[in-house]
């Protein structure tokens, strides 16, 4: 094994009395492990041994591990933050480990705001259990009770000033021990670290050109290959002369499998232009049927669907005499990353190692192990940052075309960059939807009765196996799609945030769950919360209205839940939100709010547009959010992801839809899917966050996707007077809207 | 083999001409800042700064910046000695991914070279042509102008310097 790794297991094992055992060895059996107890914290159910989150060597280095991938988010400055404030070592002394097949814990995928809940919570119980041992042991070596020690800058302290540094303390299998049900956290009053906005660590290489993602390796002897897509979904190749492009400069094989097509080369613009001569060369024999696009919610309720009833709450003493109804669209959307997805591997002595930004390296691992006729233990992935992702996009394709080029040069680390066409043409994208509403007031003003109803495709396409992946569909032993699946609730896919938070005495929520998919799909920040936010949102409004309410007087309502309530209240109030105001001419207000999953982190958000009537655009003046994250880590990383999501989601809600005709995506680079661009930034973003010290961390990164298109969506209609239902608000629909 | 002035220095590169500088500058020279977002001239994470001006290096082939002084985010400063713009965006945690940042900090930071006190209007038409897909735009607006405050305080220590 010639390839650099994070950390070699040997040197680690060999550095005496230093307190790891090898998560290789364990890792293959602690995957199969049944929950152990399911009663332990965070991702400590999955992976119970101390050391699998927490390593202090001999010489006391301390190292936290997380499955988890850094996507941008923060996070591994977070999981800092928790690992010294529960140890007691100075920020600085800290390293994390983020997800390695050979070093750390499987935590599945980094997803769903889901980090935080899992791996921040085993980290934390994880330190502060270990910590409580490194008393217990000093505890010992003194000869005193342990209730009259303490712990400071890694070191346990006793009263008369005696101190044992926790490299001392370790001995090799003191972690090697499940985790308890329960820790004894410290007060969060007395954080240092933990509640700080301690600046991120990535950021520094980040703005100087230090080696910072995926796309910046480069390993002795690599080489550069580009692959050469189908022209469309389906597409048999049926032949290519390949002689001339052997002989272009610097090209060292051409490969093909089936479908399966690429080149490599020496350098990168080598495989750049041989990669353009190759696709000009190839010839396809297209077959794919697109639905066609401007009628996408007739062709998505038209076709089968299961249909599942998730709620039903009646209560016959309750019945409304007005009643509205409408219906919501929301197009394909793409993920966009800035960067196309890319990956690096080698095969060396019949053992492949990916370096990839999968956000799941043991699921990715174990699909493309099927696709390569491997055993997953002879595959490593390792995590390397690459550019935001926003869900599953290109990057686990990416590295199965790395991983199925590599394989035909044994010893090389072959780079595969895809191309701005290849990313937005074949990622896999955010599923269309439809959702009908339907809702009766009583007299008072009050909802009776509702009825929400969506339609869509699943919201996971993620590898599970090697079908997930296009280079595994492709190849010409090709491997079939797997059968989508519904997300199971409480937390859901299409039906995420179906149900609605407020107290209705009477509510019907259908999922009509759509397996066919026209369009490849999979993962995108939100999943089915972003549309069912936005109608639900966009519905109370419409509602309010009919009931001649304020709309966040409307919502209060309707609303039992306290921490909701709460930020509802904080954004108004934040907002300067008053009844009945008036904005400046062609301004308006909107406000929407939305607890993720109904499980994660709460977020309202009031937001003033500009509509100009001339030609329909409509930009986001400024918004004022309010959220509730329970327990605060890094208070200025939660702002940011906030901040991102209202601008991402403000992205999407004015401009964005995929494009395609019968055969082929035809919005392929940023000319044909444009995205929000600095004239329509913001005035101005204001997050303001509820702290709930000594709560359970709740996911933030998702958070405001919905909350923040709905709030537009309604302060439009305020600004219109004209309601748009479906995505995206884009300039043409609200100039026909007012022209209607 | 041609002559390609780098970051203040001299660099010998064997690649063919209409190479797109934006490959020599990350393989040939491994330098990490510009980024390959596009190759299209359309997303800016490529951008770099030649003779002065903001530059498209994925669409500039090598040819035409032959003799002319090339800069990237790395000729700025480093970690330990940064430049304004990169204590700026540091210090107003401008990034989530940070893909797109390199190529905004470039852009901007051609844009204060010409116009050391920019308004708001300014930096953002100035910026138009780079994206950033994570929406950190509200935070890359706080940092040019930081940084613009930060280079006239350390113009300002230096003329006293020289006084
Ligand atoms: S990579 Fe050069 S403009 Fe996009
Ligand atoms: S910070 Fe991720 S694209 Fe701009």
């Amino acid at each position: 094994m010639t390839a650099p790794v994070v950390l070699d297991r040997r040197s680690v094992l060999a550095g005496g009395g230093a307190l790891i055992v090898s998560f290789s060895l364990r890792g293959a059996i602690a995957q199969e492990q049944k929950p152990q107890s399911p009663a332990l914290p965070g991702s400590l159910a999955k992976s119970p041994n101390l050391d699998s989150w927490i390593r202090i060597d001999a010489n006391g280095q301390v190292t936290a591990f997380t499955g988890k991938a850094e996507l941008g988010q923060g996070f591994r400055t977070a999981f800092q933050q928790i690992a010294a404030e529960q140890l007691d070592i100075p920020f600085d002394a800290l390293k994390v480990i983020t997800a390695d097949t050979k070093l750390t814990a499987n935590e599945g995928y980094t997803s769903g705001s889901h980090s935080m809940q899992d791996s921040g919570t085993a980290i934390l119980h994880a330190a502060a259990q270990a910590r409580a041992l490194l008393v217990a042991e000093a505890a010992r070596r003194f000869d005193l009770p342990p209730d009259g020690l303490r712990t400071e800058n890694a070191a346990v302290i006793a009263p008369d000033g005696r101190r044992l540094g926790y490299g001392e303390l370790v001995a090799s299998d003191m972690l090697h021990v499940q985790a308890q049900p329960t820790s004894s956290l410290k007060d969060p009053a007395g954080f240092k670290v933990m509640g700080q906005p301690v600046p991120r660590v990535d950021i520094p290489a980040k703005v100087t050109g230090g080696a910072a993602y995926v796309q910046d390796m480069r390993l002795p002897g690599m080489v550069h290959a580009r692959v050469v897509r189908p022209p469309s979904y389906g597409a048999q190749f049926v032949e290519c002369d390949t002689a001339a492009i052997e002989k272009m400069p610097g090209v060292i094989q051409i490969v093909r499998d089936g479908n399966f097509l690429a080149v490599v080369a020496e350098k990168e613009f080598s495989a750049v232009k041989a990669m353009h001569a190759l696709a000009a060369a190839a010839k396809w024999r297209e077959s794919a049927k697109l639905p066609n696009q401007h009628d996408l919610a007739n062709v998505l309720t038209a076709l089968p669907s299961q249909d599942f009833a998730i709620l039903q709450r009646s209560d016959p003493t309750v019945s409304g005499a007005r009643s509205l109804e409408a219906t919501y669209t929301r197009p394909y959307q793409s993920h966009g990353s800035i960067g196309p997805s890319c990956a690096v591997a080698q095969f060396i002595d019949g053992a492949m190692t990916v370096w990839t930004h999968t956000q799941g390296v043991y699921p990715d691992r174990q699909a493309i192990a099927e696709m390569l006729g491997m055993a997953p233990a002879s595959v490593r992935l390792i995590h390397v940052e690459g550019s935001g992702c926003y869900g599953h996009n290109g990057a686990d394709d990416a590295a199965a075309d790395a991983a199925l080029i590599a394989r035909a040069l044994p010893g090389r680390p072959v780079r595969v960059q895809w191309m701005r066409e290849q990313e937005h043409g074949w990622e896999p994208y955010g599923p269309a939807m439809v959702t009908k509403l339907s809702a009766s007031l009583t007299a008072d003003g009050k909802i009776a009765d509702w009825n929400f109803a969506v339609w869509s495709n699943t919201h996971s396409m993620r590898p599970g196996g090697a079908g997930a992946l296009l280079a595994a569909q492709h190849m010409a032993r090709s491997f079939a799609v797997p059968a989508p699946k519904p997300l199971p609730l409480p937390e859901g896919g299409g039906d995420r945030n179906a149900i609605p938070i407020y107290n209705f005495p009477n509510a019907h929520v259908m999922h009509h769950f759509i397996p066919a998919m026209p369009l490849r799909i999979s993962a995108m920040r939100a999943l089915g919360a972003y549309h069912n936010v936005f109608s639900t949102e966009s519905f109370m409004d419409e509602l309010a209205a009919l009931a001649g309410a304020d709309p966040v007087e409307f919502r209060l309502r309707h609303l039992d839940d306290q921490r909701g309530r709460a930020v509802v209240v904080k954004a108004a109030e934040e907002f300067g939100w008053t009844r009945g105001q008036q904005p400046p001419r062609n301004r308006g207000y909107g406000f929407a709010f939305a607890r993720y999953k109904n499980l994660a982190a709460y977020c309202a958000i009031a937001s003033e547009v500009e509509v100009d009537r001339e030609t329909g655009r409509a930009r986001l003046v400024r918004a004022v959010a309010a959220v509730d994250a329970g327990q605060v880590v890094n208070p200025d990383g939660i702002t940011n992801q906030i901040e991102g999501a209202i601008v991402q989601s403000t992205s999407w809600t004015l401009y964005e839809s995929v494009t395609f005709d019968e055969t082929r995506i035809t919005s392929i680079d940023w000319q044909t899917y444009p995205i929000l661009r600095f004239n329509a930034v913001p005035d101005s973003i204001a997050v303001h966050i509820i702290n709930r010290p000594g709560q359970p961390f709740l996911g933030s990164g998702e958070t405001g996707q919905g909350p923040a298109a709905a709030s537009l969506a309604n302060a439009i209609a305020h600004a219109t007077g004209k309601r748009l239902r479906d995505l995206p608000l884009s300039r043409k629909r609200i100039k026909d809207a007012i022209d209607a | 083999m041609m002559t390609l002035k780098v970051n203040g220095r001299d660099h010998q590169v064997d690649a063919e001409a209409d190479t797109p500088l934006l490959y020599v500058l990350r393989n040939d020279l491994a330098l990490n800042a510009a980024k390959f977002g596009c190759g299209l001239g359309q997303c800016g994470s490529c951008t770099v700064i030649v003779d002065g001006k903001a530059v498209l290096s994925c669409v500039t082939p090598l040819v035409l910046v032959e003799g002319k002084q090339v800069t990237t985010l790395e000729g700025l400063g480093t970690v330990a000695t940064p430049a304004p713009i990169q204590r700026a965006f540091m210090e107003e945690q401008a990034a989530q991914c940070g893909y797109c940042i390199a190529g905004m900090m470039m852009r901007a930071q051609a844009l204060l070279m010409r116009n050391p006190k920019p308004s708001d209007a300014q930096i953002r038409a100035e910026l138009e042509p780079n994206l950033c897909r994570c929406g950190t735009h509200m935070r890359i607006l706080r940092a040019v102008h930081r940084a613009a405050r930060l280079m006239d305080t350390a113009d300002a220590a230096s003329d006293r310097s020289i006084r």
